[in-house]
């Protein structure tokens, strides 16, 4: 396409395009297991003008644009599956806006969560934002646009719930802002207006680019501390969920289970991370937490774990850096999970089909769940570790991966950030009314089907 | 070639790109081009493929290979333990395989072949070698307790050499016995291992080690960290083994000797840690001790600092190749830009390769009416009676 690449380096600079064979192998996949699509063209914007002309020059010649974050997604829905262009939207890393009274964070698309996390921990100590746990090279508009989660997740939801507003390229060229950003120079809230960002959250990349959103922050207590209840029966997770989350105190609940180390294996582990303004307030609420599962603690069919104090530094670690050491299971460099959400007291049956299809298949495997909101729903993972230099190994992973998504979907969970397959998968489910409502939208925003196709469509 | 082993093991999960506080991009080549190509788990990934077969060893495949300043981010960030300490030699190793097919971009043939010819990298007559040192009254090795080795920044670079003649006439102001080789000094070949050339290195090394054993050398002060760097923990593997030392210190240490003036000169400076001083051999406590006991000296740290600190990009062969550049984005603009928002007059180095790039970046950034780079002699130099 050497008339495209042309006007790309017009518009962004040459140093900032290329197809060359180096950039197209290294973006046709991430980390995951997906099989690679190699783009055409990466292209690196370094302004919303920049990528509306992109955008203009995608519709003129009729070629598919995938917008990237920092490409860590793992299900693949950043790479050029009908080839087509790459938008690499990292050079647009700016934090533009910190307000503090009204707590939000105004930032490009490509501003990093470690960027903002170290932003906020120098000029404004006292305020955080919802760190997901992936790698702190992962944007924050990449976590929030695929409906993402957090260290804060019990306290705010869906990071795509802790959205203020968008500033979005459609996929005609336009620029539009949603939320209260559309009317106000301020980026406070989605209400009271209709909420249109809805149309740009979970479609994978497909309805059009983020370039700005703003975000919610949270006060940042200077005591921080976790509690680990511990337990061998899945069956009373559910309560155990609900009893904790029911105190409200705690910023982040999880749960993980996992057979290695040895001493891990075989039991359920609910992480309870809260914090205070005081030592006395931190005690207080540790005692009411302890108290919300207090029947099981007496009943001794669960309790909390004694933490070393290196462990428990590890677990206070946003982010857990130690969730990457799981690439290196296998001693392979990868993994993937399907992130299933789903209601909290599908619990039990999550875990058993987690562990028939781990012992079945053979495959290196690690669950948990995160809680959104005070129970009211869960992120559970079934991460399934392999060895990119097996390709057997990659196999027996993915057929782990796609068993799971569909006994995820048949048990009424929805695969998050689900790969193209597990997306027809979910369609094959859903309310056809809903898919066309889908459709038509799509077809009203992107007349030329230019925004990463291939997603969040039918077979 | 050598680690081939561990490439695949590499999950791209991106820590190697930043410091440790995450504040932004700590890797120089990805700071500079942004592409995940030139981030350090792109090169990990691309290096499989060449040896998969699955791409051919292009000219920008070589630029991104010697893009790498060798400043050790990676090896220090990287969140898989069993692998992270061979980040490094792995791509020095994949550069080494370029060199052994001669693939390699024309800047660093050039710079290789130079030094092969000339014993230095800027292909400067051998006989140049102690300029730096005519007027600074110092003397040829002879007994003296130590041999102070200038390497090829203090010996041909303009701006070097002014370094060197400062560290070498406070080093004699503080009494300390020290000479030189004088001409036939060679490049101590740390550029030449970090671009991959093996062989080169060795037959440099053993050149100077040659030397040193004639004159019985036994302490060495080395002007550059990089210098320091090869002759502390390389040069042994080869039989030369010496106690060395970096500049700082030894000034570190004689400091007690120095009078100041009243009243004080009062300045605020940052600090820059060289990555051959820093990351790989951990000193970064010698040139803060210098700065802290200076009377009317303020020290800021800038946000990325010690092993967090971003390389000047001058490493890896890179102040000779310029592979990196010295664009807006590049490594050494984006330094300079930290060193100024430190408020800090004075950004202060210990290392002329990062006199010369942070020189250069504060000049093209029109900078230098704001914060001027100084080698941390000259500061002691201005304080002192």
């Amino acid at each position: 396409m050497p008339d495209l690449l042309k006007i790309l380096s017009d518009i962004v600079g040459s140093e900032f395009v290329s197809d060359a064979p180096e950039e197209k192998y290294i973006y046709a996949m991430d980390p995951g297991t997906m099989p690679p699509c190699e783009p055409d063209i990466v292209v690196m914007p370094g302004s919303t003008d920049e990528v509306q002309k992109i955008v203009h020059a995608a519709n003129t010649h009729r070629v598919p644009l995938v917008p990237l974050g920092a490409g860590l997604v793992l299900s693949g829905l950043s790479r050029a599956l009908k080839g087509g262009i790459i938008l690499d939207m990292k050079r647009m890393n700016r934090i533009l806006e910190v307000n503090e009274i009204s707590r939000y964070a105004l930032v490009e698309a490509g501003a990093s969560q470690g960027m903002l996390q170290a932003y906020l921990r120098k000029h404004f100590p006292h305020l955080k934002h919802s760190v997901p746990d992936a790698p702190p090279a992962a944007t924050v508009a990449g976590n929030v646009s695929i409906h993402g989660s957090g260290h804060m997740s019990h306290a705010g939801g869906f990071h795509s719930d802790m959205l203020n507003g968008l500033e979005v390229v459609l996929p005609t060229g336009e620029v539009a802002r949603i939320g209260s950003c559309a009317t106000s120079p301020y980026w406070f809230a989605r209400a009271p207006l209709p909420d249109l960002s809805g149309l740009f959250l979970g479609w994978a990349g497909t309805t059009g680019v983020i370039t700005r959103l703003a975000i919610k922050l949270y006060p940042n207590y200077p005591l921080n501390d976790v509690g680990v209840f511990v337990c061998e029966d899945a069956a009373i997770m559910p309560d155990v969920l609900y009893q904790i989350t029911g105190t409200q105190l705690a910023e982040d609940v999880t749960a993980w289970m996992t057979p290695k180390p040895d001493w891990a294996a075989g039991f359920l582990h609910c992480n309870v991370n809260y914090a205070a303004k005081t030592k006395q307030e931190l005690i207080w609420k540790r005692n009411l937490i302890r108290s919300a599962v207090e029947k099981y603690i007496n009943a001794k069919t669960g309790g909390f774990l004694p933490l070393p104090g290196m462990m428990k530094q590890r677990f206070l670690e946003v982010p857990a850096r130690q969730l990457s050491l799981f690439a290196d299971v296998r001693k392979g460099g990868g993994f993937e999970y399907v992130g299933a959400i789903m209601p909290v007291q599908l619990f039990p049956e999550a875990y058993d089909l987690g562990l028939d299809i781990a012992g079945r298949l053979g495959v290196s495997y690690s669950m948990g769940c995160r809680i959104i909101g005070v129970n009211h729903s869960m992120m559970f993972f079934y991460a399934y570790a392999f060895n990119r230099a097996d390709a057997d190994d990659i196999a027996r992973a993915q057929s782990a991966l796609e068993e799971t998504n569909k006994h995820v979907v048949a048990m009424g969970g929805i695969p998050w950030k689900a790969e193209a397959p597990a997306q027809k998968e979910i369609i094959r489910r859903m309310d056809p009314n809903m898919f066309d409502m889908m459709r038509r939208v799509r077809s009203v925003l992107d007349p030329n089907g230019i925004m990463n196709p291939g997603n969040w469509e039918e077979d | 070639m050598e680690y081939a082993e561990i490439l695949h093991r590499c999950f791209r999960c991106g820590y190697c790109k930043l410091p440790g506080n995450y504040i932004d991009f700590n890797c120089p080549a990805y700071a500079a081009f942004r592409f995940e190509t030139y981030s350090p788990g792109g090169r990990m990934w691309l290096l499989r493929a060449w040896q998969e077969k699955k791409l051919e060893p292009s000219r920008r495949f070589q630029e991104i290979l010697f893009a790498c300043t060798a400043c050790g981010n990676c090896v220090e960030q990287c969140a898989l333990p069993k692998i992270k300490d061979q980040l490094l030699a792995a791509f020095t190793a994949g550069k080494a395989a370029l060199v052994d097919e001669g693939r390699v971009p024309p800047p660093v043939r050039d710079s290789l072949t130079h030094l092969q010819k000339y014993g230095n990298p800027y292909g400067l007559a051998r006989k140049k070698r102690t300029d730096w040192a005519e007027d600074a009254g110092v003397e040829t090795f002879s007994g003296h307790e130590f041999l102070f080795f200038p390497g090829d920044v203090g010996a041909y670079d303009s701006r070097g050499q002014e370094i060197a003649r400062s560290v070498a006439r406070l080093l004699k102001r503080l009494g300390v016995s020290f000479g030189i080789l004088g001409n036939s000094e060679v490049s101590d070949g740390n550029e030449a291992l970090a671009m991959g050339e093996n062989e080169l290195f060795r037959l440099l090394a053993e050149e100077n080690i040659a030397q040193f054993k004639t004159l019985n050398v036994k302490k060495i002060i080395a002007l550059s960290p990089h210098g320091f760097h090869a002759l502390k923990n390389e040069y042994p593997g080869l039989g030369g083994a010496y106690q060395v030392f970096h500049y700082t210190q030894i000034l570190a240490d004689h400091a007690g000797g120095l009078s100041f003036r009243t009243p004080p000169t009062k300045m605020t400076v940052t600090y820059h840690d060289p990555c051959y001083l820093g990351r790989h051999n951990r000193e970064y406590g010698s040139a803060r001790k210098m700065l802290a006991g200076l009377p009317g000296v303020k020290l800021r740290e800038m946000d990325r600092t010690m092993k967090n600190a971003l390389c000047c990009g001058g490493g890896g062969g890179n102040l000779f190749t310029d592979i990196l550049g010295n664009g807006p984005e590049s490594p050494a603009r984006i330094r300079a830009a930290e060193a100024l928002d430190t408020g800090a007059a004075f950004l202060v180095v210990s290392c002329p390769a990062c006199a010369v790039m942070l020189g250069d970046a504060v000049k093209s950034a029109n900078l230098d009416k704001r914060i001027q780079v100084k080698e941390i002699s000259e500061i002691i130099t201005e304080c002192i009676v």
